[in-house]
């Protein structure tokens, strides 16, 4: 008797939960798309390649980019008028939103996966939130020179030992913000590490944290392992002499594309993928492409890169291979590809097609298209997996 | 040449005539051209990122000439690239004329 009260008890709490969650799933399949015109995001999987539905509301994206919560379950967009959303990718609602600033350009959740951060232009400098609540944790100006003045912050990434590195594009410095005591950020600072850093990396292990100059050739590099050793100038002889091209779209450095000991990074104002011997950090070679690259993302594997471009030549992907350094395909999926994304182990891409609010999976191996997606406007694409990785 | 344009531009604007010849499919292209493009640094409503906000208040007090010359020109020393490339002087001097006036 008292079993069978227990039983319908247990049924009565246990039924609503199932009716409200129709489906049961996971959400390491899941990601998003920005559509960058209208606030809005697309929730997608790519078990079968489909968008699930839309977030609506998250204020101005015409830049943004995203980061997940260790469950894979929330995702924390940074969008341009300084708007931090926190979405439940898997409810498809959004959480809790803060216009933390005026202007900002990116974000990293630290190692533990309790702190966001967002870098900002105005006022230039670093926030740090609770990724639970969304609360302020830490404010970091980037306070530069005598006069107090603040420097755009750009290139922020997640280090181990729950750290955040990010650099400064006005001041020349690279900052390295320690946060194991959330209380009490430690701030250690590099100067002079070559003018105008546009956008920086940090190596899938962590270790090395890579800013592109935009005001002079060459790239700082700064090695967290051994920070006494300080910034280090790679790449300095590349381009000496030679007239730069205008630039019409800032390269994006998101990831690490990395093959063996190569890497692969877009070259500033030049039709050229750059490719440096990661044991000795010197110009392993020269690609010629397209057109301006803005993203070179390797494969999952590493096999291949795929590059797309700055305007004018925005309708084309380039694909290299890592080992020739060869282009082995040229694909025109249509106008305005701004964003590729690589499913969780590599077999197939996303790339976003803005102009034709389109969009559009390929087949990685065969090039071969798969299909097409109605978006609007997309820009960036963020998979779930991204979660476990350090300096996505 | 360019100065000439200028200042042919600079004394139609002056004497209050019609304004350069851009066609409305032009003015289309043009306008997704500020919004998207410049709008990647400039931000797509134009309220600044990398490069600083366009909004009419911002450039109360900047000539057309100067604005028509950075588009085509650039800014030496800064990330402003001249877009002379793409963009005609009265394809330039629409532009001007819109930032001035401010987006919809």
């Amino acid at each position: 008797m008292i079993r069978t009260a227990l039983i319908s008890l247990t049924l009565l709490f246990i039924t609503p939960t199932l009716t409200l969650a129709a489906e049961i799933r996971g959400t390491g399949d899941l990601g998003l798309v920005i559509e960058r015109a209208s606030g809005s995001i697309q929730i997608i999987e790519t078990t079968n390649n489909s968008s699930l539905g839309r977030v609506e509301g998250l204020g101005d994206l015409s830049h943004a980019s995203a980061v997940y919560s260790r469950d894979e379950r929330y995702a924390y967009i940074f969008g341009r008028d300084g708007g931090l959303t926190k979405v439940d990718v898997l409810t498809q609602k959004i959480v809790k939103r803060t216009l933390q600033a005026g202007n900002s350009i990116g974000g990293a959740i630290s190692q533990d996966g309790r702190l966001v951060a967002v870098s900002n232009y105005t006022p230039g400098g670093v926030k740090i939130f609770s990724s639970k609540t969304l609360e302020l944790v830490a404010d970091i100006p980037a306070t530069y020179g005598d006069k107090g003045q603040t420097s755009k912050v750009i290139g922020l990434v997640d280090a181990p030992g729950q750290k955040f590195v990010f650099s400064l594009w006005d001041a020349d410095e690279i900052w390295i913000a320690d946060m194991s005591k959330p209380d009490k950020p430690q701030i250690q600072k590099f100067n002079d590490i070559g003018r105008n850093p546009y956008d920086a990396l940090i190596s899938p292990d962590g270790r090395y944290y890579i800013a592109g100059l935009f005001g002079e050739d060459g790239m700082a590099l700064l090695d967290l392992w051994h920070l006494d050793a300080g910034v280090k100038r790679i790449l300095n002889n590349y381009g000496k002499g030679e007239q730069k091209l205008p630039v019409y779209k800032m390269p994006h450095l998101e990831g690490w594309a990395m093959a063996g000991t190569h890497a692969f990074v877009p070259a500033v104002g030049r039709h050229e993928v750059l490719v440096i011997d990661t044991q000795t950090w010197t110009e392993a070679g020269r690609i010629k492409v397209h057109g301006q690259p803005i993203f070179v993302m390797a494969r999952p594997d590493g096999r291949n890169v795929w590059v797309n471009f700055a305007i004018p030549n925005n309708d084309t992907l380039q694909v290299i291979d890592t080992e020739s350094l060869k282009i082995i395909k040229t694909l025109q999926p249509g106008k305005g590809v701004l964003h590729m994304e690589f499913e969780p182990r590599g077999e197939q891409v996303w790339a976003s097609i803005r102009d034709d609010d389109q969009l559009v999976i390929y087949d990685t191996d065969t090039f071969e298209e798969q299909l097409r997606l109605p978006a609007n406007k997309p820009s960036g694409i963020f998979s779930t997996a991204r979660a476990h990785k350090t300096g996505l | 040449m360019l100065k000439m344009r200028l200042l042919i531009v600079s004394l139609m604007l002056n004497s209050g005539l019609a304004l350069a010849e851009v066609s409305a499919s032009r003015q289309i292209e043009l306008t997704h051209l500020l919004k998207q493009d410049c709008g990647s640094c400039h931000g797509m409503t134009l309220k600044g990122g990398l490069g600083p906000a366009l909004l009419p208040e911002q450039l109360d007090g900047k000539s057309t000439d100067y604005l028509v010359m950075t588009i085509l020109e650039g800014h030496p020393n800064t990330a402003m690239p001249g877009w002379k490339t793409m963009l005609s002087t009265d394809d330039a001097l629409w532009i001007a004329n819109q930032i001035k006036q401010g987006l919809d």
